[in-house]
């Protein structure tokens, strides 16, 4: 143990403590700006450079970064001193110099850090006023950019390079020209951007954002002759709350359910149902190809990845182009649920295709970008007509009036609203390999699972492995979740050195819990912790737990569907990818 | 041929000392008597500076003409001319210099050369023309010793500048080249690392880190890989001895460099040159191919069983790079830019592998301490800085050049005794040291003795030695502003109080010049210098500001003269100049109105003009093309 004296206060850390970690652990808690670090999961942004957290440590000339410093024996640090406070007012003050000032008007607002910093260090003048930075702006379906904001911490270079491995954002120009861009100034339309939109998760202000979709919304909610119908993701109904002031890892899929209905949607399913379908068809996919390699089939495609993540499927379709009939050909939960409500349920009720509108409720921003790919449309009319994230659905619940925190209770609607526990657990890293197995493991087997949790695959560890018994067959799965992960897996996979037969992948940290639609973690992995726990707890509390137990996924295969992997299910459930590559 | 002892590189170094003899014979001798081959001389050597000051005065013209003028008489057998590096005196470039009489010529173009030729080499007289002569006393000087630019001069770094062929690798082992490395291979290295520390020499980029303990601290982190760095970012404006260096002695660079892995257990050498040095470049190119084909770099070198090589990376001249973290990370293909210390990179640098990173001048001294002994460099100097320092001599001075003196000597003696005093008679005004992060210091800094410490002491720094003397028509907000604009530009963007910080103080300075700035702004601008001084991330951000704090420190009234009366005593502030047409000297030639680009001058011809200053831009056309003297500017 390292000790050490700050603002006069006697604290022992262990080495390699940060001064600023050592700090917040006696209760001062030190600002900071560039810096974040999401304990736990691989998230780490500690680059130094906005110089807000700076700190007097005795002996040294200047002052030090208290986010990047390490702690040392005898240290003697003072955090409030008058010249600390000068010079990190001063650096906060040089930052708003070159920031638009528009927090009015900013989608930010409230949310944004540096914003939280000008109230904490009572900045009421510009003080320094000067040329402001002129930037590229770029609304993409997912995801839009207003650089004029940026403030230059770095987060999102970090993200998307050490992260994601995608390595679109960096800096670019120099001095006061620096800018974060795609390479020569791009845009996000013309790079391997999979939009995954981990950069607007941790961006601390409003220079990335999502792609607001709410006012489209509103408008379809009041033209009469659209019938309007919501699918919520798994993961928003544990992230959806934290915008009204509750607790991480609320469960509120009933007053979700409530407001979706309280603001016009016509019906209100769940994407939880889709899940299961997903579960099924996947599953099948998944017992297809081992199937036919253990009859000795080489040539099979093993292993069978998850293709549920959008992000992830864009990952694969851009860098790794040799490798696309590797994932499985199974839609994501939300596409095939727009795929059997504009066929089925469409049908069922007599609604024509051009009346309906499927909007997906989604943690996500890549989900944008599914919602317009060409092949998930019927002649021009996508099968999920757009997306919202889990944010932007909380801004139009409070633009509406609604009270959420109150909200009665209520169930989704029927056909498509009937979910069990294994999808519910799509939210989290892991969810789906484990879901997919509670279903391949019965069906394969013809018994009941002995213990229903593989807790093996669950838990924030950046790649995951487990051998399940499969009736004397030993199945190896491994899951992984940010991109960075996946690329592992897949430049293993290239060389010939992955062996699993079944991967699952999702792109964001902890699954799509930590997606870049949900409520703003800012840093805290305790939030995404308390997501999780939700997303089991959500399990626990269904009684029905596999997903080919659901009666309405049983009754959709009878009535309509047939089997899984039979004709109509391929033809409305099952995809292909396309060579993506950039150059 | 591969040298494959000890004992075989002094065998090829007798030789090789045989060689040169004549050239180091006449180094030492100051006949006024020319030589020449009509009066008995059986062998002479040109010596024409190859430097790229030299060279853009077309100094390899001047080698062609040689070339052909000796040809021409016939004698082209009996007269060598050698292509060495810098001499120095870059003020009266092109040099050349004539052995075995030790002529110095200065200024010579290439039409000088036949008389050259004909005259000197052929005739044994010299042209008295060419020859350097003292601005105080007006007389001729014919060898350079007897120059107050070189008599206080101890060259040290810059041993071999202006001297050998860099190019030939045996004229750089024939002055003791290569002999530490021979002798330390056979040491233990902490032997040759102790020596190193008790020389006392210090960084010589700017910082002044102890050489000894930079290599120590390196030695102890132990990795499969370890990197010793050559650091030939060379960015200050002004500044050129690195560049001098290795264009001059590039072997003597490549010798430190193996001399410091030998200490540190490394093997790979990396040299991070900016590729606008394309001589120096070739130069070390050309030195690294030499030292191999003599296995003086490689395997097993002189059968020690060391081994050690070098490759050259190429940097796109970003100033920030000069910092070894951002020096490291362009390297590794990254984005130039610093990153916090610790980790330092004798811990983690290169590719994450310990490094010690060294600047040019520093390794140049290497060599020549081992080879004359710890005690003689710590003998020069003063008591906590030792050995000489390479400045780079520029602005109102006489003598503009490449200097190198021991550390101790006052800016008085620079200034005055070597640099030949201020240009035209001027009045000294102030002299900036230490490049752009460096202070700008007045008449009354002049007698301090030149350390790290006292530059610091007195608000500037010694940085990579740059040397910038202003006369009083330089106006020092002007100044200061210079210097911000060049931090500005090569700020690389990280931190706030670089790329933000300095933006704003320089947009203060630019209302100041241009008459719009208030007594608060400078306030402003001295809290803001404070801050980014204490809260930047790298040297280049801590440093930026010290020319305004040093101008505002020293120069105060400056600044309220153009905040308070609109006025720029030195002239410089465009914006301030008001010109006026004096009636009673104008004779109506209108020279002035029919020059002037705004058409803003008036008037009848053969009666007084008048300047509209609405529209007067204040270009000054006016006041060259008066005769009269009727253009007054306030």
């Amino acid at each position: 143990m390292i000790n050490l004296t700050i603002d006069n206060r006697a604290v022992s850390v262990p080495e390699g403590t940060t001064v600023l970690d050592a700090a917040a652990s006696i209760g001062i808690n030190i600002p900071a700006l560039c810096h974040m670090d999401l304990k736990g999961t691989c998230v780490k942004n500690a680059p130094a450079s906005c110089r807000i957290c700076v700190v007097e440590v005795e002996g040294r000339r200047n002052l030090a970064p208290s986010c990047a410093t390490l702690v040392a024996e005898g240290m003697v640090v003072r955090t409030n001193s008058a010249r600390v406070a000068k010079a990190r007012k001063t650096v906060a003050e040089l930052i708003l110099s070159d920031h638009p000032n528009d927090c009015l008007t900013c989608a930010k607002c409230n949310d944004c850090e540096l914003q939280k910093l000008v109230t904490r260090f009572n900045i009421r003048r510009m003080t320094y006023k000067g040329e402001q930075s002129s930037r590229k702006k770029e609304e993409t379906v997912a995801i839009t950019r207003n650089m004029d904001k940026c403030i230059l911490c770095r987060r999102c270079e970090t993200v998307c390079n050490q992260v994601q491995t995608v390595g679109v954002l960096g800096a670019i120009r120099r001095g006061f020209d620096t800018t974060i861009a795609p390479t020569f100034d791009r845009m996000f339309t013309e790079t391997d951007c999979t939009y995954c939109g981990q950069c607007v998760a941790v961006c601390p202000t409003g220079a990335l954002t999502e792609r607001d979709n709410t006012d489209r919304l509103l408008e379809d909610l009041c033209n009469p002759d659209k019938v309007v119908i919501a699918q919520p993701a798994p993961a928003v109904r544990v992230g959806l709350g934290e915008e009204f002031g509750m607790e991480p890892g609320t469960i509120v899929t009933g007053k979700l359910a409530t407001a979706l209905r309280y603001l016009g949607f016509d019906h209100v399913f769940d994407t939880d149902f889709a899940a299961d379908l997903t579960i099924m068809e996947e599953g099948a996919e998944i017992l297809h190809r081992l199937k036919a390699y253990l009859g000795g089939d080489k040539s099979v495609k093993l292993p069978i990845m998850t293709s549920c993540c959008p992000a992830w499927v864009n990952f694969y379709e851009h860098t790794y182009p040799d490798l696309l009939g590797y994932p499985s050909s199974a839609k994501s939960p939300a596409q095939m649920f727009g795929a059997v409500a504009k066929t089925y349920w469409a049908q069922k009720m007599g609604i024509p295709r051009e009346k309906l509108v499927v909007v997906s409720i989604m943690p996500c921003l890549a989900k944008k970008y599914e919602c317009g790919r060409e092949e998930f449309s019927v002649n021009g009319n996508p099968d999920v007509d757009y997306s919202l994230s889990t944010r932007e659905l909380a801004r139009l619940i409070k633009r509406s009036n609604i009270d959420f925190k109150s909200l009665p209770d209520t169930d989704f609607d029927t056909p498509m609203g009937e979910s069990s526990g294994a999808a519910a657990i799509f939210g989290a890293t892991g969810g789906v390999m484990e879901a997919a197995l509670r279903t391949v493991y019965e069906v394969y087997t013809g018994k009941t699972l002995p213990r229903i949790e593989f807790t093996d695959v669950r838990g924030l560890e950046g790649i995951k492995e487990a051998t399940i018994d499969l009736a004397g067959v030993p199945v190896k799965v491994c899951v992984a979740h940010t991109l960075g992960n996946a690329r592992i897996l897949m430049d293993k996979l290239r060389k010939g050195e992955l062996d699993y037969h079944v991967v699952e992948v999702m792109a964001c940290p902890g699954g799509c819990i930590g997606g870049a639609g949900q409520p703003y973690h800012h840093g805290n992995v305790e939030i995404l912790k308390a997501r999780t726990r939700a997303i089991y707890q959500e399990d626990e509390g269904k009684p029905i737990r596999k997903s080919h137990e659901n009666p309405d996924i049983q009754k959709l295969y009878k009535d309509f569907l047939g089997e899984p992997l039979g004709e109509l299910s391929e033809k409305l459930l099952h995809t292909h990818y396309f060579n993506k590559a950039i150059n | 041929m591969i040298i494959h002892s000890p004992d075989a590189l002094e065998g090829i170094r007798q030789k090789a000392i045989e060689a040169l003899s004549v050239r180091e014979a006449s180094n030492n001798s100051s006949t006024t008597e020319a030589a020449g081959l009509e009066k008995g001389t059986p062998h002479m050597q040109i010596l024409c500076c190859g430097g790229t000051g030299c060279k853009a005065s077309e100094s390899a013209k001047i080698v062609d003409n040689f070339h052909a003028a000796l040809k021409a008489h016939g004698v082209a057998d009996k007269v060598e001319v050698v292509v060495p590096g810098c001499f120095g005196f870059c003020e009266k470039g092109p040099i050349v210099k004539i052995v075995p009489d030790n002529t110095f010529y200065t200024s010579v173009k290439p039409e000088d050369v036949e008389e050259i030729v004909s005259s000197h080499i052929i005739g044994g007289q010299k042209v008295e023309r060419l020859l350097y002569q003292d601005p105080g006393t007006g007389e001729h000087i014919s060898d350079s010793k007897h120059m107050n630019f070189y008599r206080k001069q101890m060259r040290i770094a810059l041993r071999n500048c202006g001297f050998i062929d860099p190019e030939n690798i045996l004229e750089y082992i024939a002055r003791d080249g290569y002999k530490a490395l021979a002798t330390s291979l056979t040491r233990e290295s902490t032997d040759v690392l102790a020596d190193i520390k008790a020389s006392g020499l210090r960084g010589r980029g700017g910082a002044g880190f102890p050489t000894g303990v930079k290599w120590e601290i390196a030695r102890k982190f132990d990795a499969p890989q370890k990197y010793v760095v050559c650091n030939a970012d060379e960015g200050d404006p002004g500044a050129f001895m690195d560049r001098s260096i290795m264009e001059g002695d590039p072997h003597s660079v490549i010798e430190a460099m193996m001399l410091c892995g030998y200490c540190i257990n490394a093997h790979n050498g990396l040299i991070y040159i900016r590729a606008e040095y394309p001589l120096a470049v070739h130069r070390l190119q050309v030195a690294i191919r030499q030292a191999r084909e003599y296995g003086l770099l490689g395997k097993d070198i002189m059968g020690t069983g060391f081994d050690f090589d070098i490759e050259i990376r190429y940097g796109a001249g970003a100033f920030v790079c000069g910092e070894e973290t951002a020096l490291i990370h362009s390297m590794e293909g990254k984005r130039g830019e610093p990153t916090l210390k610790p980790p330092f990179p004798a811990e983690a640098g290169y590719m994450g592998r310990p490094t010690n990173v060294n600047n040019v001048e520093t390794l140049a001294n290497v060599p020549v301490i081992l080879t004359k002994g710890p005690q003689w460099f710590a003998s020069i100097g003063t008591e906590k800085s030792k050995g000489t320092k390479v400045f780079a001599l520029a602005g109102k001075i006489n003598n503009v050049g490449l200097i190198e003196v021991p550390m101790g000597t006052t800016l008085r003696e620079i200034i005055y005794d070597i640099g030949g005093g201020v240009k035209n008679g001027k009045k000294f005004k102030a002299v900036q040291t230490g490049g752009p992060s460096g202070g700008c210091l007045t008449e009354k800094h002049l007698d301090i003795p030149i350390d790290y410490e006292s530059l610091a002491a007195a608000g500037s720094m010694m940085g990579s030695g740059g040397m910038i003397v202003m006369d009083e028509d330089d106006c020092m907000v002007s100044v200061a502003k210079f210097f911000l604009e060049f931090t500005v530009d090569e700020s690389c963007g990280k931190c706030t109080p670089c790329r933000i910080g300095n933006r704003r103080m320089l947009e203060i300075l630019d209302r100041i010049t241009q008459g719009r700035g208030t007594m608060e702004d400078l306030d402003t601008l001295e809290n803001l210098a404070k801050v980014i001084k204490d809260t930047a991330l790298c040297g280049l951000g801590q440093t930026s500001p010290n020319p305004v704090l040093s101008t505002l420190a020293n120069f105060r009234e400056e600044y309220e003269e153009h905040v308070k009366d609109h006025i720029c005593r030195a002239r410089k502030c465009k914006d301030l100049l008001t010109y006026s047409i004096d009636p009673a000297k104008c004779k109506g030639c209108s020279a002035c109105a029919r020059g002037c680009p705004a058409e803003a001058i008036m008037g009848e011809v053969r009666k007084p003009f008048v300047i509209n200053p609405e529209k007067c831009i204040r270009c000054g056309m006016c006041l060259s093309r008066c005769k009269f003297g009727a253009i007054n500017v306030i």
